[in-house]
């Protein structure tokens, strides 16, 4: 450490940028996994239950968004997608919609091995005791496929909320836009980053921790 | 189509930086993290304490955050790395978290039985580390890793946000220059996707094979 002179008071007027910033993160977050979680389940059940044809589409989309970066679908959905289509949405949908494609493609995955996890003897009781296979799907399969593939599912949670800092690469006010902000601001760069690092990881240990607090009570190891 | 020809040198020289920098950064990340995880794995309590920090701290925070830190934070304190070596040093302190972690789980995944009867036919530390532990700890190590790869050959295009061209500044350029914004998007997209697929599918094909 060489004469630095450490100046928090200035950032500090500006933390306002970084609160509200973390809070749009944790929206983002929600938002994403809301739909992430919709999308992984009804292409996992489609996977497995669902006609063959539908079969190499899902692979498709799975293996296309795995194997490319965030930052480039977040490009491609929000300038690629308006340049070729009549199509107008603000920054924020557009990384929602992104974020949530992408988390999809992760969560299949997880959710699958959750469901072909599910004991057989679980579906034949359900099946015994009269209820249809819908009710199968939704009082049997559905809730022990989540219990058993909770653990993945937070890790997942984790790295969804620490990947809604890409969306500060199309502007969208979240944390790590409002760290850069602040930076250009007041140019206190490192009073800016020992605020803003905290802060993500504080958030993102306290999700696991609220996540590892669910499995204790709900996850079923096998 | 005459178009793609025309950009297609453009996007090579990007795609050479991000070959270069997952590259670079595998390399180190190995070299750095692999002793570590064994550390981490067999050492003793004061040696694994601040590995243990270390890895946490890194995986807690978003991988954009420690490549800005790196280049717009450490200059304050009198540390300049020019871009590519900031982003090459940010990316490694990543993924050399991860690393560490897949190493420690490679070797605590083995069976406690495996030393014990390493020991009783008589081998030594090192004997028991080259013949018994390494080997089964290797095909273990591998699936997980090659896995990274993938991740890391992502992470590299946030290297553009410090404005080095590899393949996306690259095709963030030529789009600006040619205002055909979707069809090269998805010209990039496959080219990431041409060097992904094939390790993701290696990485599929050893979990299978090893485990």
């Amino acid at each position: 450490m060489t004469n630095y002179h450490f100046n928090f008071a200035i950032v500090w007027r500006y933390s306002a940028k970084l609160f509200e910033g973390l809070l749009l993160s944790i929206e983002l977050a929600i938002a994403t996994i809301a739909i992430g979680m919709v999308i992984g389940l009804v292409l996992a059940l489609v996977e497995m239950d669902g006609p063959r044809w539908a079969r190499p589409f899902i692979r498709g989309y799975v293996e296309f968004i795995r194997n490319v970066p965030l930052l480039l679908l977040v490009y491609l959905v929000f300038y690629g997608v308006p340049s070729a289509i009549d199509l107008q949405y603000d920054a924020t949908t557009s990384f929602v919609v992104t974020l949530a494609i992408y988390s999809g493609a992760y969560l299949v995955e997880v959710l699958r091995a959750g469901f072909e996890a599910v004991p057989k003897g679980l579906i034949e009781a359900g099946k015994a005791i009269g209820l249809t296979p819908a009710g199968v799907l939704v009082h049997v399969r559905i809730p022990t496929a989540l219990r058993i593939a909770l653990p993945s599912l937070s890790n997942t949670y984790v790295s969804l909320f620490k990947d809604t800092s890409i969306a500060s690469a199309i502007a969208v006010p979240e944390l790590a836009y409002g760290m850069r902000w602040i930076e250009t601001q007041t140019f206190r760069t490192v009073e800016v980053y020992l605020l803003a690092t905290p802060i993500y990881l504080i958030t993102s240990y306290a999700i696991l921790l609220l996540l590892r607090l669910a499995e204790r009570r709900y996850a079923i190891t096998r | 189509m005459t178009l793609f020809l025309q950009t297609l040198p453009f996007l090579l020289d990007g795609l050479r930086i991000t070959l270069l920098v997952s590259a670079g950064v595998i390399v180190l990340s190995l070299l750095i993290g692999v002793p570590l995880g064994c550390v981490l794995a067999f050492g003793p309590l004061w040696a694994r304490f601040p590995i243990r920090i270390y890895a946490d701290f890194v995986r807690g925070v978003p991988i954009l955050v420690l490549l800005y830190f790196v280049y717009y934070g450490l200059p304050a304190i009198k540390v300049n790395l020019p871009s590519l070596t900031a982003a090459i040093v940010a990316l490694t302190a990543f993924k050399t978290a991860q690393v560490i972690e897949i190493t420690r789980g490679a070797f605590q995944s083995i069976p406690t039985g495996q030393t014990e009867a390493a020991k009783s036919i008589g081998l030594g530390l090192v004997d028991r580390f080259v013949h018994v532990l390494a080997p089964q700890a290797i095909r273990r190590f591998l699936p997980p890793f090659v896995n990274s790869v993938v991740d890391t050959v992502k992470g590299s295009s946030l290297v553009s946000l410090l404005g080095i061209v590899d393949l996306m500044l690259a095709l963030q350029q030529v789009i600006g220059r040619t205002h055909v914004a979707l069809p090269l998007y998805v010209m990039g997209a496959l080219m990431y996707f041409a060097i992904n697929y094939p390790l993701s599918t290696l990485s599929r094909r050893l979990e299978k094979s090893f485990i």
